[in-house]
C-alpha cells in the first residue's frame, strides 16, 4: 500500500461564470502524504483544492468537469455532502462557530449529523483536541465560547473540527498564513503527526513552510499544473523554468 | 498648505458639531415623548386600569383590562403569523433565492408589500376574512398585523443573515452537513439577536396600527377572548377616548398610551437582554 493513490484527478476544469481558472489538468494525491500546493496568488490554488471536495460548486455560477476519483469513487458522481465527510477542509480564517462552545464546535459535525451519544461526543471531542496538541490547553475552557482563544489556538480548534468527522483527506487552504511564526510551527508540527492516518494537501505561499514539510509539490500557474513531483525534486531539481523561478522568487 | 488645513479642521469640528447636535435633539425628542406620556399617564395607571373594564360615562374608576388582553391577543396572533413567515422569506432572501430570477421576484414582492398602505392590507383582509365570516374578528386583526410584520421581519432577517460571514456557511459545509441544517443550526443561531431584534422592531410597528383594525378586529366594550368575536385594542381605545369630550375619557387614553408604549420598549428591551450577540471578526 506504500504510495498508494489517494485521489486520482484527470482533466480538470474549473470557472466562475464564463472564466475558466483552471485549464485541464490530472495528477495523482498520494495517500498518507503531505502534498503542498504552490503557485503565484490568483493561479487556482483555492479552486483547485475546493473542486476536490465538491465545494466550488457552491459559489455560485460556478462549474466543474473531469472527474476526481476518492479511491476507485467518482466524487462528482456521489452524494457532496458525504464526499465532504470523507475530505474535511481547513481554510484561511479560523471559521469557529460563534454560537458554539468549543465542544459544540468540534461535536458539530458529528452532532449535527445526528450522533446523540453524550459519551461518544466526548471522547471524539478530546481525541481530536489531543491530536491538535490542545487538551491541557484549552481543559476547562472546553464549554466556554472560543472567543477568548488566540487566533493559533481557533486555527487548531478548526482543525480539530475537521478531524473529529474522522475524514480519510484533508485540504487545507493557507491554514497559518493568518497566524504568527509560533502557531505556524505548532501547525507544521501537527501536519506532520497527522499524515500517519490522513491524506492531506495544503495551499500555502510560503515556500520554506511547502519545502519543510510536504512529501510532494504541485506547482500551478494561471489554472496549468506546470510541475509536480517530489518535493525535493521540485525544489532543488525543477523541470520546468518557471517553477524555478517561482521559487528562487524571480518572477511571481 | 496652512490654509487648507485650517479648512478642514473647520469643516471636521463643524461636522462633529452638526452630528453632535442631532444626537442631542433626537433623544431630547424621546425624552419629550415619553416624558409627556408619563406625565399625563401615569397617574390613571392603577389596578382598576388594568382589571376593569370601562365604566360609563359620568362613573370613577373604569379600567381598559379588555383592550390590555385585546392587544396582547392581537399581537400574539400578528406575530405567530409574521414571524415564522417573515423569518422564512427572509432565510430564502438571503440564503436560497439570492441571485436567481424568483429570489428577485420575493424581494420585490416583499418591496410591494412594505410599501402598502396598512389601511389597504385592513380592506384586504376585511374582503376575504370578515365578510366571509360575517363578523369583526380577533382572528381577522391578527392576520391583518400579521401581513404587515411579514415584509418588516423578511427585509431585517435578510440584512442580518447577511452580515454572517460566507466563510461560517463553508466551513459548516466541508464538515459534510446539508445545506438547510448549516442555515437552521448554524447561520440561524448566529444571528439570533439581530433577527429577535428586528422582530420587536417589527411588533413595535404594529402594535400601534389602528387604520387596519378598524375593518378587522373593530373593538370591544366587554371582556372577550374569542378569537372569532370582535376584540378591543390599546390603539382603537386610544384613538376613541382621546377624541371624546370627556376628561376622565382622556385621562384613560395617555394612561392607554403609556401602557402600549411599555409592552413595546419592554419587548425590545428583553430582546436585548436576553438574545445573546456574537461579534463576528473577519
Ligand atoms: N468566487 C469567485 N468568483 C469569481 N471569480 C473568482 C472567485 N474566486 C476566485 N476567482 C478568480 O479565480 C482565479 C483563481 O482564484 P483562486 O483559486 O482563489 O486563486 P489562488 O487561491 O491561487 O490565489 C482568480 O483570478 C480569482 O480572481
Ligand atoms: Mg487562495
Amino acid at each position: 500500500m506504500l504510495n498508494s493513490c489517494k485521489l486520482k484527478i484527470a482533466g480538470l476544469q474549473a470557472w466562475y461564470d464564463s472564466r475558466q481558472v483552471l485549464k485541464g489538468f490530472g495528477m495523482e494525491i498520494r495517500a498518507n502524504k503531505i502534498t503542498a500546493v504552490i503557485g503565484p496568488s490568483g493561479c487556482g490554488k483555492s479552486t483547485f483544492i475546493r473542486c476536490l471536495n465538491r465545494m466550488h460548486e457552491i459559489v455560485p455560477g460556478a462549474r466543474v468537469s473531469g472527474s476526481v476519483l476518492l479511491d476507485e469513487q467518482d466524487i462528482y458522481r456521489a452524494n457532496p455532502v458525504e464526499i465532504r465527510r470523507r475530505i474535511g477542509m481547513v481554510f484561511q480564517a479560523p471559521n469557529v462557530f460563534p454560537a458554539m462552545s468549543v465542544f459544540e464546535n468540534i461535536a458539530a459535525g458529528l452532532s449535527l449529523n445526528g450522533l446523540r451519544n453524550k459519551q461518544k461526543l466526548r471522547e471524539v471531542v478530546e481525541k481530536s483536541l489531543a491530536q491538535v496538541g490542545l487538551l491541557e490547553e484549552i481543559g476547562s475552557f472546553i464549554h466556554l465560547p472560543a472567543t477568548g482563544l488566540s487566533s493559533g489556538q481557533l486555527q487548531r480548534v478548526c482543525i480539530a473540527r475537521a478531524l473529529a468527522v474522522q475524514p480519510e483527506v484533508i485540504l487545507m487552504d493557507e491554514p497559518c498564513s493568518a497566524l504568527d511564526p509560533i502557531a505556524s510551527f505548532h501547525i507544521e508540527e501537527l501536519l506532520s503527526e497527522l499524515k500517519q492516518q490522513y491524506t492531506i494537501v495544503i495551499v500555502t505561499h510560503n515556500m520554506q513552510q511547502a519545502a519543510r514539510i510536504s512529501d510532494y509539490t504541485v506547482f500551478l500557474s494561471q489554472g496549468d499544473l506546470i510541475e509536480y513531483g517530489s518535493t525535493p525534486t521540485v525544489f532543488i531539481n525543477p523541470r520546468d523554468r518557471r517553477t524555478e523561478s517561482y521559487i528562487t522568487g524571480r518572477s511571481a | 498648505m496652512k490654509i487648507l488645513e485650517n479648512h478642514r479642521l473647520i469643516w471636521s469640528r463643524l461636522m462633529v458639531g452638526f452630528c453632535g447636535l442631532s444626537t442631542l435633539l433626537i433623544s431630547g425628542l424621546l425624552l419629550l415623548v415619553l416624558g409627556y406620556i408619563t406625565l399625563h399617564g401615569l397617574p390613571g395607571a392603577n389596578l382598576n386600569f388594568f382589571t376593569r373594564l370601562p365604566a360609563p360615562v359620568g362613573m370613577e374608576g373604569g379600567g381598559l383590562a379588555q383592550a390590555v388582553a385585546g392587544s396582547f391577543i392581537l399581537i400574539g396572533l400578528a406575530c405567530l403569523i409574521g414571524i415564522p413567515w417573515g423569518i422564512g422569506a427572509g432565510i430564502f432572501l438571503s440564503e436560497v433565492g439570492k441571485d436567481s430570477w424568483w429570489g428577485e421576484g420575493v424581494r420585490f414582492a416583499v418591496d410591494v408589500l412594505s410599501g402598502v398602505p396598512s389601511i389597504i392590507t385592513g380592506i384586504f383582509v376585511y374582503s376575504i376574512l370578515v365578510v366571509k365570516l360575517q363578523s369583526f374578528s380577533a382572528l381577522a386583526g391578527g392576520v391583518a398585523l400579521g401581513i404587515i410584520m411579514v415584509p418588516l421581519v423578511a427585509r431585517n432577517t435578510e440584512g442580518i443573515l447577511q452580515l454572517v460571514p460566507q466563510g461560517l456557511r463553508e466551513a459548516a459545509l466541508a464538515l459534510g452537513l446539508p445545506f438547510w441544517k448549516v442555515i437552521l443550526k448554524i447561520i440561524l443561531p448566529t444571528a439570533a439577536r439581530g433577527i429577535g431584534i428586528g422582530v420587536t422592531l417589527a411588533v413595535a410597528g404594529v402594535a400601534g396600527e389602528t387604520a387596519p383594525l378598524f375593518f378587522t378586529s373593530l373593538s370591544n366594550n366587554y371582556w372577550s377572548l374569542g378569537l372569532l368575536e370582535p376584540i378591543a385594542s390599546l390603539p382603537m381605545e386610544i384613538f376613541r377616548y382621546a377624541t371624546a369630550p370627556f376628561a376622565a375619557w382622556h385621562e384613560l387614553a395617555w394612561t392607554g398610551a403609556l401602557v402600549l408604549i411599555t409592552i413595546v420598549v419592554s419587548g425590545m428591551l428583553l430582546a436585548r437582554i436576553l438574545l445573546p450577540g456574537y461579534n463576528f471578526r473577519r
